[in-house]
């Protein structure tokens, strides 16, 4: 059982600008705050979050005892981002289907849940809509934004948007934009969604219905793509689902992994949005900061001031450790102070969220050298 | 290899304020005291876990990337000076990473076990391979698999038009000048590309 998290909303009527167009008159963000923020608030620390993830990032929710955030391993007392040390924070990003608002949500504009005509959100976007809600908590600058895969490139999006006001990114199994496999998969994921009868041009919630059998195969494809091989044949290998001997049947349940695989899609239909599905995955296909640079990462990266930290794990082939090395390259082509750990681990992406002992002491000895920063500024001040 | 002496000997080739990539830096010590002895700014490269986490402790820039894969990640003269310290004689490709220390710092700085010391043909003319302090393996399990001198150096470092500054024998922290190739464990070359 971990720590008490109370979810927390903030409600803006600023009209949120949009790097596609148009804007966000009206809107609520979800977040969670972890710490204590000390007196000259230096100590604050953003957590990202990824495609399925939300503000719910560490701690248990009170009398709900399997509650856990998703990355309840790596943030809380005493953990590896010790929040006996900082003030962490978690927001559901726009767009999410988590509390913040999203495409299930009302437009005030015509009186129906947006659906479709949620507008497309990027990286940028959410990272600006964060740097609002930071304003609000009295956060001129934030000593670590962190985040992995999807919440890496926000991490990093933060160190080119807001570069004075942070002072490290550390950046885990993430990527410097996606390449086209990764884009592909994307595809795949959102065609099983808008071609389901049951999405009604994305809206939906007007007939009662949830495209639940695209986002069940959407989210098999996904949960492929995070895992490696070996970890799958380690886990499932050729087993069958019952007994010893075969079905013979094209429609039935054979193998474990169709079960495994069948479980997580129908779990995940039961509490994600369809659009939003749509929206995070456009968002990750969208992201490539260096394209307003004619493709030149390292001229992307020239307005960065913070230091770095980036993770990546050899087994992760839709994060791969040589995406990661594109960020690192360019970093010291740029001269900016970066730590780089490349994991021998063989979980995949999934390995962001597990426990591995070198992933894990890496990160808590960086963390605790920006807690060292601190203390150090504290007796200098 | 890490005993302060040493160290210092060689962190006096490297100029104040150099911008420094350490390849196999270990635990960062070398790395560490440059920076804060010497104002110098820089990145270690590593392999081993350990040591990766110990440079991460230390608080010096550390990347964890396997230097028999290429240092294609590092532009042409981006270094002020690259060092290579006890990291030559474990890999396989020796000469492709001295050419590569080359190409990406200024100047660079090399040192390795020297196997010609007197103590070490002593050993060989008895006909065993030599286990010292500085060469504490046996011949089954020495992670030096590039077995060469102090000579052998200044040969390759000829062959690859490498321009040598200045080049010294280390024995117990100690600085040898004289036959070097005879009287000292360890061999230090200071060189740039021609």
């Amino acid at each position: 059982m971990s720590f008490i998290a109370t979810p927390q909303s903030m409600h803006f009527d600023e009209a949120l600008p949009l790097q596609g167009g148009g804007s966000i008159a009206h809107y609520d963000l979800a977040y969670e705050t972890y710490g204590q923020l000390n007196a000259d608030r230096s100590n604050a620390i953003l957590v990202c979050h990824a495609l399925n993830a939300s503000h719910h990032v560490a701690g248990s929710y009170e009398g709900q005892p399997r509650s856990e955030g998703w990355w309840d391993n790596m943030i809380g007392p005493g953990k590896p981002v010790d929040t006996n040390k900082f003030f962490v924070i978690g927001i559901n990003n726009l767009g999410s289907c988590f509390g913040s608002t999203g495409p299930m949500h009302t437009n005030l504009a015509t009186g129906k849940p947006y659906g479709a005509d949620f507008p497309v959100v990027t990286v940028e976007d959410w990272v600006d809509a964060q740097a609002r809600l930071l304003d609000r908590l009295g956060i001129t600058q934030l000593a670590a934004v962190l985040g992995g895969s999807l919440g890496g490139m926000q991490a990093l999006s933060w160190s080119l948007r807001h570069p004075d006001r942070m002072r490290h990114a550390v950046v885990v199994a993430s990527a410097p934009n996606l390449n086209a496999e990764n884009i592909a998969f994307n595809e795949v994921a959102r065609r099983a969604i808008v071609t389901d009868p049951d999405f009604h041009g994305g809206h939906f919630y007007e007939h009662g219905v949830v495209p639940a059998r695209g986002l069940r195969i959407a989210r098999m494809i996904g949960h492929i793509t995070y895992l490696s091989d070996d970890v799958m044949n380690q886990k499932f290998g050729r087993q069958l689902r019952e007994g010893i001997s075969l079905k013979y049947s094209t429609q039935e349940v054979e193998f474990q992994i169709e079960s495994y695989l069948r479980y997580q899609g129908e779990k995940f239909s039961s509490y994600f949005d369809a659009n939003t599905y749509l929206l995070i995955t456009r968002a990750l296909d969208y992201f490539d900061p260096a394209r307003a640079h004619g493709g030149d990462l390292t001229q992307a990266l020239a307005v960065s001031r913070a230091k770095y930290l980036l993770v990546s794990f050899t087994t992760d082939w839709r994060f791969a450790p040589a995406r990661s090395r594109e960020i690192v390259k360019s970093l010291l082509e740029n001269n900016r102070d970066v730590s780089y750990a490349e994991i021998d681990a063989p979980h995949g992406h999934d390995a962001f969220l597990l426990d591995d002992p070198r992933y894990m002491n890496v990160m808590r000895s960086y963390f605790e050298g920006i807690a060292k920063e601190l203390n150090t500024a504290k007796e200098a001040a | 290899m890490s005993e302060l002496t040493t160290m210092q000997a060689i962190a006096k080739l490297v100029p104040e304020g150099s911008r420094v990539l350490d390849l196999g830096c270990g635990d960062g010590a070398l790395l560490s005291h440059l920076i804060r002895e010497r104002g110098c700014t820089g990145y270690g490269v590593e392999l081993d876990d350990a040591n990766v986490l110990a440079c991460t402790r230390r608080g010096v820039n550390v990347l964890q990337l396997n230097l028999e894969d290429g240092l294609a990640i590092f532009g042409d003269n981006s270094f002020d000076v690259v060092l290579q310290i006890d990291t030559l004689q474990h890999l396989r490709n020796a000469e492709v990473m001295l050419q590569e220390t080359a190409r990406i710092g200024r100047a660079g700085i090399v040192a390795f076990p020297n196997f010609a010391h007197w103590n070490n043909r002593l050993s060989v003319l008895r006909g065993r391979m030599p286990v010292t302090r500085r060469l504490p393996y046996q011949w089954y399990d020495t992670p030096n698999i590039r077995v060469g001198t102090y000579k052998d150096f200044e040969v390759l470092a000829t062959k690859n038009r490498l321009r040598i500054l200045d080049s010294f024998g280390l024995q117990d922290g100690k600085v040898v000048r004289t036959l070097p190739n005879l009287l000292a464990t360890t061999a230090v070359f200071h060189f740039e590309h021609a």
